[in-house]
């Protein structure tokens, strides 16, 4: 059973036959298996955070049809739906709503009208999931950033979704805040079994990803392993995406004539070009 | 214009349970010309210390009321702190502020936040209106923001009747930085000023920056997390930790030794990390962390061993 499926999908802002240049999405076709860590890359403009928001209702499809572990996504059951389909925005400042930290956890499953009981018990699992647990009776306006949005996880952990999509959610953060949402989600995803899709910017953490799926003008245009997909640079550059610098060093060095192999790992490369120099002195 | 600083320190909320040393004597100097870095951890007191460059915070010295805190008997009182601009004092009360802001250029994080007229034209002319004596030259005007926009890589005709709410996040930026650099600033300060782009919206950025500094802005000071931005970009960086000042250095000495920035907790460039793995398999490779040196060092390596 696919965890969510996109058949055929049509979305646009604006209307199409007006404006030629509306964004819009013809046909897609998508799919994410259970217990799957999916990235989604593309340049701004490309359409990721468009299917991420179609993905739990937050935009409405124009036709086709989307579904979350064959249920087919519709006015009646949205709700249902959102419950199984958490989504993490860009800023945390945007998503919490509560001034105490487990009052803002609590306000997702408050809001579906859990029994008080089981409310307590989610709280403690979704604050112990992301790590801060000790920090429950703080002030959300006094975390750091990687906090608040570890906050916002848990927010939506509390309505145990099966899927987690995370928008962009590392863009604001510092390289250590970063590192703690990805951790976090590495973890939900090999030991809750949710199933993760991973919208975002950083080639870096693309890497960690079952699978990569490249986007651009509303289309899928590759997807493939993360080290199969970086080692297609030509195209990667065609659809404005940057490469990981470490491809980018390995490309200039093999045009500078060495031979090193695709490779995406510090201590690999070393070997390449270690083994390389020493063999030819 | 030169910026010096002697023995800078605050604290916010002093005398408060939430008192928080985000200062403790810092003291460096920044020449004219530099594309100068401040990296460290967020709260290691690297936004506290660009905000005084153009006098958001305030030396106590300036200001009109001043609390006298009287030193703890038996300690020396600690040495007055220094603060200056080019000619400006800031620590003197009788310092034009507002000239101040004008040469130095500050663009915050998330700049695109701070746009609010209606048009792009608008936003961008509000510095030269703010800091124009009497009314200002619609036409000097309009020139000033077509050259603004068309450093920053924008068309003024395409754009300049436009909202800047209907732009993309990285044309938005571009607008938020020429709506300042648009009184032509000698020194531009920038918290992080490609955070959250694509990665190519972070080329554009940076090669925005190359563009403007030393015609536009003599002097650009970045705040960064990526220490590869500064490794490729910037001439000197200083290293913040706990309000401190760990120290300045440029990047080709200050990646050598990448214990001194890892025991902090920070991140070394990518090319830093590759040093280190081949120094470990008996490779060294002299460079100066910056993508193509590194390259080029190895190349020639290769070419110098066959």
């Amino acid at each position: 059973m696919h965890a969510l499926e996109f058949r055929d999908v049509d979305f646009s802002y604006g209307d199409p036959s007006q404006d030629a240049n509306a964004f819009r999405i013809r046909k897609l076709n998508f799919t994410v298996e259970e217990g799957e860590f999916v990235a989604v890359l593309g340049h701004n403009g490309s359409g990721k955070s468009t299917l991420a928001r179609l993905a739990n209702g937050i935009l409405t499809a124009d036709g086709g049809e989307i579904r979350v572990f064959d249920t087919v996504l519709g006015e009646k059951n949205l709700f249902e739906i959102r419950k199984q389909v958490g989504v993490v925005f860009q800023n945390p400042d945007n998503q919490t709503v509560a001034s105490i930290v487990e009052d803002d956890v609590a306000f997702g499953a408050e809001n579906v009208a859990l029994p008080r009981e089981e409310i307590g018990r989610r709280i403690d699992f979704a604050l112990g999931a992301v790590g801060m647990r000790e920090l429950r009776g703080a002030t959300v306006s006094r975390l750091s950033g990687g906090q608040k949005q570890r906050v916002a996880i848990a927010g939506v952990l509390a309505l145990k979704p099966r899927i987690m999509i995370l928008d962009e959610s590392t863009a604001m953060l510092d390289p250590r805040g970063r590192k703690e949402i990805i951790d976090v989600v590495l973890r939900l995803n090999k030991e809750e079994k949710i199933t993760v899709v991973l919208v975002t910017h950083f080639m870096e953490e693309a890497l960690l990803a079952d699978r990569a799926v490249v986007m651009n003008r509303g289309d899928i245009v590759m997807q493939g392993a993360p080290s199969e997909i970086f080692a297609r640079s030509d195209e990667l550059l065609a659809y404005n995406l940057a490469l990981p610098r470490i491809a980018v060093i390995t490309k200039s060095l093999r045009e500078g004539g060495m031979s090193v192999k695709d490779t995406l790992d510090i201590s690999s490369l070393a070997d390449e070009i270690a083994g390389e120099l020493k063999c030819g002195s | 214009m030169r910026i010096v600083v002697e023995h800078l320190s605050y604290t916010y909320q002093p005398r408060t349970p939430f008192a928080v040393k985000a200062l403790d004597d810092v003291t460096l100097t920044i020449e004219e010309g530099e594309f100068f870095g401040v990296i460290g951890h967020t709260g290691s007191g690297k936004s506290t210390f660009v905000q005084h460059l153009n006098g958001l915070i305030r030396l106590p010295s300036s200001l009109k009321r001043q609390k006298k805190i009287k030193p703890k008997k038996g300690c020396l009182p600690p040495p007055p702190p220094v603060l200056k601009v080019g000619d400006f004092d800031l620590g003197d009360k009788k310092t034009d502020f507002r000239a101040l802001r004008k040469s130095v250029g500050m663009v915050f994080q998330y700049p695109e936040y701070q746009l609010f007229a209606e048009t792009v034209k608008e936003d961008v002319a509000f510095g030269l209106k703010n800091f124009s004596e009497g009314k200002p030259d619609p036409r000097q005007t309009e020139e000033a923001v077509r050259e603004a926009l068309s450093i920053v890589g924008l068309d003024y005709d395409e754009i300049a009747d436009k909202s800047p709410f209907d732009l993309s996040g990285g044309q938005k930026r571009r607008v938020a930085i020429a709506g300042v650099i648009v009184t032509r600033p000698e020194v531009l300060v920038l918290d992080e000023p490609a955070a959250g782009l694509d990665p190519l919206g972070k080329r554009e950025i940076m090669q925005l920056l190359h563009r403007i500094h030393g015609s536009w802005c003599k002097t650009i000071v970045i705040v960064s997390h990526d220490m590869d931005e500064i490794a490729e970009n910037c001439t000197r960086a200083a290293v913040f930790s706990e309000g401190k000042l760990v120290c300045v250095l440029p990047p080709s000495e200050l990646f050598r030794d990448a214990g001194r920035l890892t025991d902090l907790g920070l991140d070394i460039p990518l090319t830093a990390k590759l040093v280190l793995a081949l120094r470990e398999r008996g490779v060294e490779i002299d460079c100066n962390f910056r993508t193509e040196d590194f390259v080029a060092a190895v190349l020639a390596r290769k070419g110098g061993a066959s």
